[in-house]
């Protein structure tokens, strides 16, 4: 019997190949490796286990994390604690969908095909933009692409990006742009915003985009009329937004503020956060960039019977086929996590969406008085989203820590990305966090900042 | 399959209808407008449907039964090893404690996810020969880029700003030169001799000091293992180059040798390949990447420790970096599907895994080799390539070859890759597959190539069994159609 459960070939069966094959043994397959690179005795490996063994061992390894299913979590910046319906791991869970590849064979593939293209759909639609990529790797590198898209279409090296971004999105940024020789200029923050001033000052005709946050990394919703004014002076410059996309389903999309590519994450619709990862990136565009868009698109065409149906679509642009000129070097992207996206985003449809939105704007604002009622100092105006800023006083992680203690997963250490915000916490309030969540959290903090 | 067309899913949209549900709001709740600026509250809503949770179950029941994947059936596409996708995998990478954990989250209060990731990059070190390794990527092309934004840090590190150009062979797989472009490197190719390896002169040729690095699998995307591998290694290291691996045929060598015992100084994994991370319908993948010592100051930020103290945690002390090349720590699940796979294997498994992905190719390519121009007459490794020559000549493309074999309830292998191959069929059954699974396969083509002959328009009009035809692609491309707009 195998020892191996994957495996099927059997002994009898490895006989029968060699001797086809015209060889004696396993060995005088890898006569073309030369002796000097073999690989002498067994790999150092840690021991093998039965599956029985493999889910014990595992699950003790996931009970020594704190999970947001054990604990209220008030920690977002990037990743949240959001309702997923259970028509997402239902749907996922389809080997025909988790156990096919990218759909190069459209007439076995339909079903992929089909619902890449109603995802480019509802992106489209949430972000009021006019095509949608089936996505990226997640919402760092779609923005880091973004960037490239505006260096190459404007033939323009400086990149203007708000210090109100994403510290993380901008490192990532800050990666690509020294592979491809750009130069990045950022715009501090100011009082929670992007200084405009600042901004302004720095937008001139050697300017290949102004990237934002909308809400910003702060929580708070930047405003996208005036920076569209200024991005825009600039005849060349474009405006790439990167979303929440749930915020959008309450918050005016940045397609009607002429924005050229809005990027971002759709984590906070139907995927978990799983320590970061994977989650799916979006990346949408206005018309005229349709054929300059990184990484897979889906279109609509016809069989020879006149039947609708869907194909991988404008291909050129892509690296298998223009290789070193690809408008991108993404093969692989996250489809999966955008299917499971789509699913979520059709199970709310678009009243729950708005229905989401407008529960996490209630909480986060609930919890705002909530503190400030418990003595807690908020820096954030009344202009944010689901998450705002609180004066700590003290160290972030001592408040964590204690919050911990007492059974609750806290804020985010702002201390750690800005230097101007020591001691300051990022608090996120979802649609999860229960009233009595919120108090006791309030509370909480009351005693431990306050006293 | 389903032969009803199936709507979209706005097509189906009926209003009151829907598939979630809420508490309700159990706040007080505030005017909307004392919270958002006129200018910023969305007044038109995004046009996505209204169904009902069975509705929408079964709209993607339907979907699913339009697509083909492992689970479905034999699904050889060379170069990206399709092989069983293992359910436990999928159990234990759903475990509570893995999926509802936050990357902001206090170090202590995440130790097994951090422990589970320090004890990956352990093995898949030992696996590669290489001295340390990052999760950070997300992807194979992901990787390539990391690997070479590693390589161009290491080189201005050393003051050494001539290195522009990076080597890839004319088989590379399209993501190398794609990639080099993106770390900014100029990509330049280097030939393949007639046994389908590098042409060790021309590389001489190529070579030079201005040369960042060389991109090579081995076994190379021909599936045929690169015997000189020491010295073209040699060739780059004397030009002061570096060598960096393309894990993306590693299926065929684990065990057998290392790329680090090769003389390459970067390698990436493909994790959704060779260790088992399901394909995902096109992803998501996971793509780390291993460097030798003297590289390793270069690797993305953070990197995950194991503090004298015994606990698990983040170094961000690193001022040699590259950076961060996504945000928080790569794929987490796939990273857990992959630890997975390799505690289940042990070395022994993986050992074995290599071996008999190598017999199940070597016998396919001998069951279909009198049928097929066979370009390389040598052993291959885990793939191999055959050129549909012979039956073009008969008017039969590989294209409908391919097509046909969907009338048979296969996935078709890739085609016309590489590009040096004339009707191009790559094929890699990878070890999961039994015999009897390859013999009727090998039936099959053989069938196909029977009709290219007697019936040839039975195999030019292919397929003939699926939910539709082949599709109008110049339609598609001339006149995008992207969205679904409601009329």
């Amino acid at each position: 019997m195998s020892e191996f459960r994957y495996l099927p070939v059997t002994e009898d069966d490895r006989r029968e190949m060699l001797d086809v094959i015209g060889v004696q043994s396993d060995e005088d397959l890898f006569s073309d490796v030369p002796e000097k690179i073999r690989f002498k005795g067994e790999l150092k490996l840690e021991p093998k286990l039965s599956e029985p063994e493999l889910v014990r061992f595992l699950t003790g390894l996931a009970k020594k994390n704190v999970s947001s299913s054990d604990y209220p979590s008030f920690l977002g910046a990037g990743i949240y604690d959001h309702y997923i319906p259970s028509v997402v791991d239902s749907v996922i869970s389809r080997g025909e969908f988790y156990t096919a590849y990218t759909p190069y064979q459209a007439e076995v593939s339909q079903g992929e095909l089909q619902a890449i293209f109603e995802f480019q759909t509802l992106i489209c639609e949430l972000t009021g933009m006019e095509a949608a990529n089936s996505s990226m790797y997640d919402g760092s590198t779609s923005l880091a692409e973004a960037a490239l898209l505006s260096s190459g279409v404007t033939r323009n090296k400086k990149i203007v990006v708000s210090e109100t971004v994403h510290p993380e999105y901008r490192q990532v940024l800050a990666t690509y742009a020294h592979g491809r020789r750009l130069d990045v200029v950022t715009i501090p923050e100011k009082d929670g915003g992007t200084d405009l001033q600042a901004l302004e000052a720095a937008v001139d005709d050697s300017t290949a985009c102004v990237i934002v946050q909308y809400p910003n990394f702060f929580g708070q919703i930047e405003p996208l009329k005036e920076i569209e004014t200024i991005a825009h002076g600039v005849k060349k410059t474009q405006l790439i937004v990167a979303s929440n996309p749930l915020s959008l389903g309450l918050l005016t999309p940045p397609g009607e503020f002429n924005a050229d590519i809005v990027v971002g994450d759709c984590q906070t619709l139907g995927i978990s956060e799983s320590f970061g990862g994977p989650h799916c990136g979006y990346f949408a565009v206005s018309k005229k960039l349709i054929r300059k868009v990184p990484g897979r698109l889906v279109g609509e065409t016809v069989d020879e019977k006149g039947q609708r149906g869907y194909v991988l679509t404008l291909q050129a642009r892509e690296q298998h086929i223009r290789r070193e000129k690809a408008t991108s070097n993404i093969c692989s992207n996250q489809a999966l996590n955008a299917l499971a996206s789509s699913v979520a985003m059709n199970a709310f449809g678009k009243k729950g969406i708005r229905e989401l939105a407008e529960q996490n704007i209630q909480k986060a604002h609930y919890a705002v008085k909530q503190l400030k009622g418990n003595g807690i100092s908020v820096s954030s105006d009344h202009s944010y989203f689901n998450e705002f800023v609180i004066e700590c006083g003290k160290p972030v992680s001592e408040v964590n820590n204690a919050l911990l203690e007492k059974g609750i997963i806290g804020g985010y250490d702002l201390g750690k990305s800005y230097a101007q915000c020591k001691n300051k916490m990022l608090v996120a309030v979802t649609e999860m966090r229960s009233k009595s969540e919120i108090d006791q959290f309030a509370e909480a903090l009351g005693g431990i900042i306050g006293g | 399959m389903d032969n009803q067309n199936q709507p979209l899913i706005f097509e189906q949209s009926k209003q009151g209808r829907t598939a979630y549900s809420l508490p309700v709001l159990d706040v007080p709740a505030v005017p909307l407008a004392e919270m958002v600026g006129k200018d910023y509250l969305r007044e038109k809503e995004p046009n996505w449907p209204e169904v009902s949770e069975l509705e929408l179950v079964r709209h993607y029941m339907a979907l699913s039964r339009r697509n083909f994947g492992v689970d479905n059936g034999f699904y050889p596409l060379g170069s990206c090893t399709m092989k069983y996708n293992p359910k436990v995998n999928e159990v234990v990478a759903r475990l509570d404690g893995l999926t509802h954990i936050h990357p902001y989250q206090d170090e202590k209060s995440v130790q097994g996810a951090l422990e589970l990731l320090y004890r990956l990059q352990e093995n898949l070190q030992e696996i590669t020969g290489m001295d340390a390794v990052t999760l950070q990527p997300a992807a194979g092309a992901h990787g390539e880029w990391t690997g070479l934004m590693i390589i161009r840090a290491f080189h201005e590190a050393n003051g050494d700003l001539k290195r522009t150009k990076v080597i890839v062979p004319d088989t590379a797989h399209g993501t190398n030169p794609a990639s080099a472009a993106v770390a900014g490197f100029d990509a330049v190719t280097v030939k393949s001799d007639e046994n389908g390896l590098v042409d060790l002169e021309d590389l001489k040729r190529v070579a030079d000091e201005t040369t960042a690095a060389l991109m090579l699998t081995n076994p190379n995307t021909l599936g045929l293992f690169e015997t000189h591998i020491q010295e073209i290694a040699e060739i780059i290291h004397a030009e002061g180059g570096k060598v960096y691996y393309d894990g993306a045929n590693m299926n065929a060598i684990m065990g057998v040798t290392r790329p680090g015992d090769m003389g390459y100084d970067v390698v990436h994994l493909n994790l959704h390949k060779t260790f088992t991370g399901p394909h995902g319908g096109g992803g998501p993948g996971s793509g780390p990447v291993g460097v030798k010592a003297e590289l390793e100051p270069f690797l993305p930020k953070p990197l995950i420790v194991k503090k004298e103290d015994g606990t698990f945690g983040f170094d961000n002390d690193r001022p040699q970096s590259i950076g961060r090349v996504k945000a928080f720590y790569g794929n987490f699940g796939i990273n857990v599907r992959a630890y997975a796979y390799i505690r289940t294997m042990g070395s022994k498994g993986l050992f074995q895994v290599s071996k008999d992905a190598v017999l199940n190719a070597n016998y396919l390519l001998k069951r279909l080799s009198d049928h097929f121009e066979t370009p390389f007459k040598q052993l291959c490794k885990h793939e191999f390539v055959l050129s549909g020559s012979r039956q073009k000549e008969l008017g039969v493309r590989t294209l409908d070859m391919a097509k046909r074999l969907l009338d048979f309830g296969y996935y078709p292998p890739t085609i016309y890759f590489p590009l040096l191959v004339d009707e191009a069929l790559m094929i890699e059954p990878t070890e999961t597959e039994s015999k009897e699974t390859l013999d009727a396969f090998a039936d099959h083509l053989i069938e196909i190539t029977k009709e290219a002959i007697n019936t040839p328009e039975l195999v030019q009009e292919a397929p003939h069994q699926t939910v539709i035809g082949r599709l109008d692609e110049t339609q598609a491309a001339r006149h995008p159609v992207l969205r679904y707009v409601n009329q």
